[in-house]
């Protein structure tokens, strides 16, 4: 892993998005995961913890709109200890801190190595927003969409830039599909004609293992990232 | 210099995390202080006043080559609440990544190797400037605008004010913005002379006294 010694432990911090940290190592791989509100992106993200944590060193920043409420779900759930888990504030803008101003996140994502040492895997989570938000390429290195059932069966058809572009589009919820009249059928075919060959996972996180399929993607990311 | 390069700067579009910042406009609003444009204007002109100006002064002194570490100190010693110290730090280091990205510069470096975790904005400011080829008179100009247009941005989603009635506001204190710009300038070419202790001092008790409370809030949509 130590690939670049051109690099030297006291150089000035990293400007942007360079695979390699100051002291010439890989910094850790960074996924994004956004949606509206509601969708099960913390749910997701603890779910994601407890599967991975026990084979990767990980940690998460999360981006909460007005409270800390998404860190202290976390902290509360232990899916990690708390020097893992840090909060970044967004000034009532959600979509500018993780798109048109990074700058905090990723002193966030900076500090969490800084300070727990070699990471593998750091999960970014968005605050809550809308079907337009999405994460800037110089914070993280793929991204994930979160929607769910409940917020209506259209949404795949709808598009933007989360459901058309995300690296992997996750509907979430699919339990709740026959208590609210949701179609997952009309929802996968509606996917597949906006997203063409980038994947889709339907999941319910009610089930034991209900997270696997998007911990196995996060899996392939990482492997095609230390690669 | 560059005049386009100034609007760079100065943009609030400017990725440098200004944008989760009300300089003190949210405490102002929760208190009652801050209600409409007309208190808004009165809230901006007393911040330009005190905090614009010190500010001005550190990133015009900056850009006429006064040492930055000597100005960090000058910028503590004219910040006593710990948060706001806080608040100016982070805004600095994030200013500083955009900058170094923007405009390369040693003496950028310099400053990030000295304060892996942020010097005070407005020296990082002036060095940006400095980097971008700009007068001590344009970093003053964007500290002073910054000064107001934070609180006037942050208002807008605050209050829902008329946007047109928060720009406006903006646009009745630019002859302030202009003669504080001057003073700051002044100031800063005298402490070439006679040392950052030259540099104005002047404060808002409330401001600094609010941040400390803002800080401890469990709920709030700003950093500060």
């Amino acid at each position: 892993m130590h690939l670049d010694h051109n690099h030297t432990h006291d150089g000035p911090p990293a400007v942007s998005a360079d695979a390699h940290r100051p002291d010439g190592r890989r910094r850790a791989l960074r996924i994004g995961l956004g949606g509206p509100v509601g969708s099960g992106k913390t749910a997701t993200v603890a779910a994601l913890c407890k599967a991975l944590r026990d084979e990767l060193s990980l940690a998460v920043v999360t981006n909460d709109i007005y409270t800390r409420e998404d860190a202290e779900f976390l902290l509360r759930e232990a899916v990690l200890p708390p020097e893992r888990i840090t909060a970044v504030e967004t000034g009532a803008c959600p979509h500018t801190a993780i798109r048109d101003d990074i700058s905090a996140n990723l002193e966030a994502v900076e500090d969490l190595e800084d300070e727990i040492g070699p990471l593998d895997l750091i999960l970014v989570e968005s605050g809550g927003d809308n079907l337009t938000a999405t994460f800037s390429k110089g914070l993280v290195d793929a991204q994930i969409f979160v929607i769910d059932v409940a917020g209506g069966d259209d949404i795949p058809r709808k598009g933007g830039p989360g459901v058309t572009t995300a690296d992997l589009l996750v509907v979430n919820k699919t339990d709740l599909a026959p208590h609210v009249g949701s179609d997952l059928g009309r929802m996968a075919a509606d996917a597949k004609a906006q997203r063409a060959e980038l994947p889709v996972v339907f999941q319910s996180l009610r089930a034991e293992g209900g997270v696997k399929d998007v911990a196995e993607w996060v899996r392939g990311q990482l492997a095609a990232w230390v690669a | 210099m560059s005049r386009a390069a100034l609007l760079v700067l100065a943009d609030g579009r400017f990725p440098a995390g200004g944008h989760a910042h009300s300089g003190g406009a949210e405490a102002a609003v929760k208190a009652g202080r801050v209600s409409g444009a007309g208190s808004l204007e009165e809230f901006c002109r007393g911040r330009l006043h005190t905090a614009g100006l010190v500010a001005a002064s550190l990133a015009a002194g900056a850009v006429l080559g006064l040492d930055p570490v000597e100005l960090d100190g000058a910028a503590d010693a004219r910040t006593p609440s710990p948060a706001l110290r806080t608040a100016a730090r982070r805004l600095g280091r994030q200013l500083m990544r955009a900058a170094r990205a923007t405009w390369p510069s040693a003496e950028l470096d310099a400053l990030a190797r000295e304060f892996p975790k942020g010097a005070h904005q407005p020296v990082v400011l002036g060095l940006a400037a400095r980097a971008a080829g700009l007068g001590a008179e344009d970093a003053a100009y964007c500290a002073v605008y910054e000064s107001v247009s934070g609180p006037a941005s942050a208002t807008v989603r605050l209050l829902s004010l008329d946007p047109f009635d928060a720009t406006g506001v903006l646009a009745r204190l630019a002859p302030d913005l202009d003669r504080v710009a001057h003073q700051a300038v002044e100031a800063a070419r005298c402490a070439l002379v006679n040392g950052v202790d030259a540099l104005p001092a002047a404060s808002a008790p409330l401001l600094e006294i609010s941040a400390e409370v803002h800080a401890a809030w469990p709920v709030r949509l700003f950093a500060s």
